[in-house]
């Protein structure tokens, strides 16, 4: 556990050049209950722009519950949620997404009776301006969207119901994307498609909040990750430190560790 | 003998229920709650205008009409707001007793007012004249009621399929909270749900209202009834459903009434949701279930 600090220190003194302004993210002590159940207890993230940061943790970690209370979905008991050096904890969805906020929900939730282009124009539901660029930036990431942009998303296959929520959610043009387990349930060829999409979008300068299950893919692409078990953050570090450390090896990448 | 007559007023009283039936399916598709005090709320806007512009009231029937379907957008923007939305996250099972309870108090607070007293509606200039018809003579109400009906379903479904506000009618109906992270506001959209099925039910009330002779509190319980049927054997959520499901009903009745069943009009409607939902349990217009992973 020592290591934590090892690691902190590390990536503070490689950003040692960046002040306070120049995080694009940070939550402080977030703590969300539900009824007698405490979700997230007591989490802190510090997040700067341009990265791609990812929270692995099992299932019932508190992952979603730490999205969700980003995106304004569930009002969190306790802590601050800063975003942009503006304070958001509390915030309607809406004013949430129009700060430049998106979301790409656990198991993808494309809105099976819209075509794929209306569930591309929702995503964009607060804009007001033209969409026609933004729909052919997502058709260039996922041409797959183009051929079948008439078809009802529920006809579609998993992945590419996945790849649709990933467009719906660029729609906006958001400054952050998170993104919750977009591998969930995908062929393990898919989940590869994704993760080089995920890389392609923050190249084009989308901050990505990454949370995974599937921590081996996750720390690859991550810059920072932070480990998350039962509301707690018990580990951070840089993505590839971790990959190589022996507890998240036998924690999180068991089938792995042969390779 | 001709049974022309039979099948015009038969449509035309389905065109009627048809307003009502639209406001129940519309709410359902979106909260999935039966919203039981719809058929009072078309009561109360016929009292209304009797208020205004009836046997108790002096103003202008014009300007009545108006203030009564403005009421009625009101009236059910409040319930909405009151009754259904602060048990948003309750069980559905929490919003239908309240919809049982806002449907007795519409009843007990107009049944106060009147004293439980039948009041007469006003006549409607214009409706309420005699027209000949596909060598029908009747009311002009009873011509126009199946018209009106399909004309504004057929505006509703364009601006659903059509429109932005619609696109977020159907995300909000599958989903409240991807909704939500797409910026829709959820509770202006259901509001605005609310207020087109109250805006429709005014009309109704206006159209069914103005060829019977008075109306009391209990008022809206047959149409309220005969509606939900007929949203129920159109297919639940479907707002065509909803339209076709009254235009049976109202026909199977007057043709009842045609062969001298008039007595067991009720249970032809009962029987007829009873066969299709036997044949068809999601409703003639109704969605298959799909279950998505
Ligand atoms: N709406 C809810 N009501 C009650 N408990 C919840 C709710 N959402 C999540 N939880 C509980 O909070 C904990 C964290 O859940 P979640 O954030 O979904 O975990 P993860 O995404 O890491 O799998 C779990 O124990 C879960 O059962
Ligand atoms: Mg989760």
């Amino acid at each position: 556990m020592s290591d934590i600090k090892n690691y902190e220190i590390k990536d503070f003194q490689h950003d040692s050049e960046h002040t306070q302004k120049e995080k694009l993210l940070e939550i402080k002590n977030l703590k969300v209950q539900f009824g007698g159940i405490k979700a997230v207890d007591g989490i802190s993230i510090d997040m700067r722009p341009g990265r791609i940061v990812t929270l692995i943790g099992a299932n019932g970690a508190g992952k979603s519950t730490t999205l969700r209370s980003i995106a304004g979905i569930i009002k969190p008991q306790e802590g601050e949620i800063i975003f942009q050096g503006e304070n958001i904890t509390g915030w309607s969805p809406d004013k949430i997404v129009s700060a430049g906020i998106s979301m790409c929900p656990e198991g993808r939730k494309v809105f099976p009776n819209l075509t794929v282009l209306e569930n591309l124009k929702i995503g964009a539901y607060l804009r007001k301006d033209k969409l026609d660029d933004d729909i052919e930036y997502v058709y260039s990431l996922f041409p797959r969207l183009k051929e079948r942009h008439w078809q009802f998303a529920g006809t579609l296959s998993g992945g590419e119901q996945q790849m649709l929520a990933v467009g719906r959610a660029l729609m906006s043009r958001p400054k952050l994307l998170m993104m919750d387990e977009p591998s969930l349930g995908l062929a393990p060829l898919v989940v590869k498609d994704i993760f080089e999409i995920i890389k392609t979008i923050n190249q084009n300068g989308v901050s990505v909040l990454l949370v995974e299950q599937n921590a081996n893919m996750a720390l690859k692409v991550a810059r920072w990750a932070y480990v998350l078990e039962t509301g707690h953050i018990t580990m951070e570090g840089r993505g590839e430190e971790l990959l190589a450390d022996e507890s998240i090896k036998e924690a999180y990448l068991g089938k792995q560790k042969t390779k | 003998m001709n049974i022309m007559p039979y099948v015009i007023r038969g449509l035309a009283t389905g065109g009627q229920f048809a307003l009502v039936a639209i406001g129940y399916t519309m709410v359902y598709g979106i909260l999935k709650l039966i919203n039981f005090a719809h058929g009072d709320m078309f009561m109360v806007s016929g009292i209304m205008l009797i208020y205004m512009a009836g046997s108790t009231g002096a103003m202008p029937i014009f300007a009545s009409i108006i203030i009564m379907v403005i009421l009625t957008v009101i009236l059910g923007y409040l319930i909405e707001k009151c009754a259904y939305a602060p048990l948003r996250t309750a069980p559905r099972m929490s919003s239908m007793i309240s919809a049982i309870g806002v449907s007795y108090l519409l009843q007990n607070l107009v049944s106060y007012i009147t004293g439980g007293l039948s009041k007469q509606y006003p006549e409607i200039p214009g409706l309420s004249t005699s027209v000949r018809f596909l060598g029908v003579k009747d009311k002009l109400s009873v011509f126009v009621s199946p018209v009106v009906a399909i004309v504004l379903m057929v505006v509703l479904v364009l601006v659903i399929n059509h429109t932005k506000f619609g696109m977020s009618m159907r995300a909000v109906s599958k989903d409240f909270e991807t909704s939500q992270l797409m910026g829709i506001k959820i509770n202006r959209v259901i509001s605005i749900t609310f207020a087109i099925g109250a805006f429709l039910a005014a009309v109704g009330s206006l159209l069914y209202f103005s060829k019977n002779t008075g109306i009391n509190h209990l008022a809206g319980s047959t149409p309220g009834i005969k509606a939900f049927i007929a949203a129920v054997v159109g297919g639940i959520g479907s707002i065509p459903g909803a339209v076709v499901g009254a235009l049976i009903i109202g026909l199977v009745e007057s043709l009842a009434k045609a062969f001298g069943l008039a007595d067991f009009s009720d249970v032809i409607s009962f029987a007829l949701l009873i066969i299709i939902l036997v044949f068809k349990p999601t409703g003639i217009f109704g969605e298959k279930v799909i279950d998505k992973v």
